[in-house]
């Protein structure tokens, strides 16, 4: 195989596998707003938070890996369960803009805690996975990103399956499609809500280790999650599916606008930029992205 | 403003709805449904629950786009006109939950109503120009002569629209759609929730706004009395349908309006 | 609540400033900010134009958020934008400030209107992403457009002068930033009570109404967004004279979340809440440092929690004003305002 094939296919497997972790933290936003209608702007910092209770649980206690995984996620659950209690609930009827208003407070106010707690220093995990990268064929796959990529793939599986055929997801998409019906069919609506958030938080927190693995944890690690933007928006708002294809579009974007264009450019890099011109170019031309549902005002 | 109500048989339609059809999903709001309104008439709009009255309003104001049908004004095809562009043509409305602006005084909601009409620009309201101050001074003027006193409604000028009793935030709500200075109103449910007095006052301020200004009306009711003493003809919707259309005493004696309305106090 | 407070004229109740209580402590203010450069020490000084220039943004974005009711993210980009055309004018083609600064709220203007025209067609909430990106994109390109923008190092600007006149000490500038700053709230003062004022609320409170009655939607909501962005050039460009310098880390994104925080403190909607929450979120970081200053006596490391403290105290700000107080400074002003107008009695 010519090596300028070889480098093509680099890429776009490496841009498939970056997707597919976009993809897992664009799922913080979905599940979010496919409950209530919300974009929640501290998804990040959830993500971030999460990453760092998995540190503390291996760190600490010398905890194996999938039961720090697993704590983290227990207490993501918590935080967003309080979260929603104490924040979110007591906003209940007013208008959403407040309640996104909210989120960014939220945001700021993880972010400051974590660094008090943690400090502002770089954390890894203890090396987890084998450490030998994936081959297939020409195409190399550090491992570091690979299994990753698996846990990723599983959990959206598993969360969209989840809202597709349980039937506390579809109770969770029937409040946020129709609170006022969804209430006269017998749905305990604040629990669904209390259930959305905790759930949000548990996805994020997954994304958050994932995202710690390969590239290591601190308090900056919520930013990411505004980076996911275009993902969302490009796979659509409220659909699962759409952030696993949009990820991958991005992430191959992405990275062909690296290996491609940035060589050409002096010091510039387009690649942070390349996802958010991808995100103005879909409200110009599709704004509810590539799956999610068009919205219908009634009077 | 236009002139009197013609006399029988010399007035023109000024509204007509052709076979107008609107469904959600699958779900249809509306089936082939017409309508014509004569230019000074009073016209009622009657039917049970879920008949899609206030969809058909929706329609006629633009806030629906009808999957099939006609929508003409003054005869203008407004079909496919953006609710806005109606407004200003002329096409006047009030809302079945009032809909007024929370954060705004009542004399600020009312005059939002002229907003069409008025012509001042961005930067000239923010400097005040004498032109735009001159602007701002007459519809103050019109505000209060043709809407708050018609309504009786000076001493609530500067209050929140929030702490207002629900009649007279109807009451505003209609003031608001006369500050538009409108060809036809067309009001959802004016008098619903009101007490006797409340609805006699609103029911005279409705003729008034017909005999005094010539604004043909179509209006939603359910308060059968109102219905019946103020409107020339009626048409009933039942189930998107349109099921009888004439005269209060024809309408009244339809035996398709009796058997959609049976298990319904006709009141 | 006022007593024996009657016009007699429709003139006169639509008035900017309707008792004579009011007027006779807008001339008090009036003398007070004249006479304040004189009085005051340096850093005070400093303090105080930093605080008429983010006012004069905030009130902007209240504009667009408190008036209108849309969510932007990306509001210190717009200021970015105004900086850098400022001082690019300003240090690349000599033009003096009463040229470069209007330029540069001028291409703010365009900016926002490109930004907000596909965004503002749907619901108000693409707003935030959209304004999110240009953040984004902005600061890429304040940073990567080296031949322009001058990269990383940024632009240096020589002190405004009028005539020979060099306004290059704080006092001096200070003229310029409080007649400009207190020119542009009383235009979004008029704004408030006029045709397009009342547009905005109405969009704010019911689109759907609004649109019905003869208000269009699009039309309002970029024009929000455009007299929004305006101001934030506009800040932009006096923030550069006032600095001398602009960089591409000047306007980053927590400074677009300041300023929400900034606007939702002081009161969405209220002008004179603008200028509450701008001091207080400009204090409240002064104190912090004078209280991690003093804790550091018996606790060295305080110092650095410094900053990760003004993030959490930020967003407890604006969550515990959100959750309890949504208008924010201007109606807790309000409250203890109506208190004692009647006191000693209670109600």
């Amino acid at each position: 195989m010519s090596e300028g094939l070889v480098h093509l296919l680099q890429l776009l497997v490496s841009g498939v596998v970056t997707g597919g972790i976009y993809a897992l933290v664009a799922m913080g936003f979905v599940v979010v707003y496919k409950a209530t209608r919300v974009i929640n702007f501290a998804t990040g910092e959830f993500m971030m938070l999460g990453a760092f209770f998995a540190w503390t649980a291996m760190g600490a206690v010398q905890a194996p890996f999938v039961v720090a995984l697993l704590a983290a996620v227990a207490a993501s659950a918590l935080l967003g369960m309080a979260t929603e209690r104490l924040v979110l609930r007591p906003l209940l009827g007013q208008r959403t803009i407040s309640v996104i208003m909210v989120t960014i407070g939220l945001a700021a106010i993880f972010k400051g805690l974590a660094q008090i707690a943690w400090s502002g220093d770089y954390r890894s995990y203890p090396s987890i996975f084998p450490r030998a990268p994936i081959e297939l064929g020409p195409i190399l796959l550090p491992s570091r990103q690979f299994y990753p990529f698996l846990i990723a793939v599983a959990a959206i599986a598993l969360v969209g399956l989840g809202f597709r055929f349980t039937r506390t997801g579809v109770a969770m998409r029937a409040t946020a499609d129709d609170q006022m019906a969804a209430f006269g069919m017998g749905i305990d609506i604040r629990r669904i809500f209390s259930l959305s958030w905790s759930l949000a938080a548990m996805t994020a927190a997954v994304a958050g280790i994932v995202v710690g693995i390969i590239g290591g944890i601190s308090p900056q690690l919520g930013a990411i999650g505004l980076r996911t933007f275009p993902v969302v928006i490009l796979g659509g708002l409220d659909s699962i599916g759409g952030a696993l294809v949009g990820g991958v579009i991005i992430g191959v974007l992405e990275n062909l606008a690296g290996g491609y264009v940035d060589p050409l450019l002096d010091g510039a890099s387009l690649k942070e930029v390349v996802p958010f011109v991808v995100l103005v170019l879909t409200l110009m031309v599709r704004p509810y992205g590539l799956f999610g549902t068009r919205e219908v005002e009634r009077l | 403003m236009t002139g009197s109500p013609g006399v029988e048989g010399e007035s023109r339609d000024i509204l007509s709805v052709e076979g107008l059809s609107l469904s959600f999903g699958g779900l249809a709001a509306l089936a082939d449904v017409n309508l014509s309104v004569r230019e000074g008439s009073i016209t009622g709009i009657i039917g049970p629950n879920g008949a899609g009255k206030t969809s058909l309003l929706n329609c006629i104001s633009g806030f629906y786009r009808p999957q099939r049908g006609r929508v003409t004004f003054d005869g203008k095809d407004v079909t496919r006109v953006a609710p806005d562009r109606r407004a200003a043509l002329g096409i006047g409305r009030t809302f079945q939950n009032v809909a007024l602006f929370e954060g705004m005084s009542v004399l600020d909601n009312v005059k939002l109503g002229a907003h069409a009409r008025l012509r001042s620009g961005i930067l000239s309201t923010m400097a005040f120009t004498p032109r735009a101050r001159r602007e701002e001074l007459e519809l103050r003027e019109q505000v209060e002569n043709e809407v708050f006193d018609f309504l009786e409604i000076e001493h609530l000028r500067h209050r929140t629209v929030g702490s207002l009793a629900y009649g007279l935030q109807k009451r505003v709500d209609l003031a608001r759609a006369l500050a538009m200075r409108p060809r036809i109103l067309l009001l959802d449910e004016p008098v619903a929730g009101m007490n006797e007095e409340e609805t006699e006052d609103m029911a005279r301020f409705i003729l008034d706004v017909q005999e005094e200004r010539g604004v043909t009306i179509v209006l939603i009711e359910h308060d059968m009395g109102v219905v019946m003493d103020l409107c020339d003809r009626i048409a009933v919707l039942s189930f998107g349908e349109r099921i009888a259309a004439g005269t209060p005493d024809e309408v009244r004696r339809d035996p398709e309006v009796i058997r959609a309305y049976l298990g319904e106090e006709a009141a | 609540m006022l007593i024996g407070n009657y016009k007699e004229t429709y003139a006169s109740d639509e008035a900017l400033f309707r008792t004579p209580a009011t007027r006779a402590w807008m001339g008090a203010a009036a003398v007070a900010a004249i006479l304040f450069p004189f009085v005051a020490g340096d850093y005070v000084l400093y303090l105080a134009n930093l605080m008429a220039v983010l006012a004069l943004s905030a009130v902007g974005l209240n504009i667009l958020v408190g008036f209108t009711g849309q969510i932007s993210l990306g509001h210190a980009a717009f200021m970015g934008v105004g900086a850098y055309a400022t001082a690019i004018l300003a240090s690349r083609f000599g033009l003096p400030f009463w040229i470069s600064i209007p330029a540069g709220g001028a291409l703010a203007t365009g900016a926002g209107m490109i930004v907000g025209a596909p965004s503002l067609r749907i619901k108000g909430l693409y707003l935030a992403i959209a304004t999110l990106s240009a953040q984004v994109i902005f600061e890429w390109v304040f940073t990567n457009w080296t031949s322009v923008t001058g990269g990383i190092r940024g632009l240096n600007v020589a002190p405004a002068s009028i005539a020979g006149f060099r306004l290059d000490t704080d006092e001096r500038i200070y003229f310029l930033v409080l007649g400009v700053t207190v020119v542009h709230f009383l235009l979004a003062s008029n704004l408030r009570r006029s045709r397009w004022g009342r547009a905005f609320v109405a969009v704010r409170d019911r689109d759907v109404a609004a649109e019905i009655v003869g208000v269009n939607l699009f039309r309002t909501k970029i024009l929000a967004f455009m007299v929004s962005s305006y101001y934030a050039g506009i800040a932009g460009g006096l923030w550069v004279y006032f600095t001398k310098v602009v960089t591409p880390e000047t306007f980053p994104l927590s400074l677009s979340i300041q300023f929400l925080a900034i606007v939702i403190v002081g009161g969405l909607g209220s002008i004179k809440g603008t200028v509450y929450g701008t001091v207080f979120m400009t204090l409240v970081p002064e104190v912090l440092k004078a209280g991690t200053g003093l804790a550091r006596v018996v606790w060295p490391a305080a110092q650095s929690y410094l900053f990760p403290l003004r993030d959490v105290v930020f967003g407890l700000l604006i969550v515990v004003f959100l959750i309890f107080e949504p208008h924010g400074l201007a109606e807790v002003w309000n409250r203890v305002k109506r208190f004692f107008s009647l006191w000693p009695f209670e109600k």
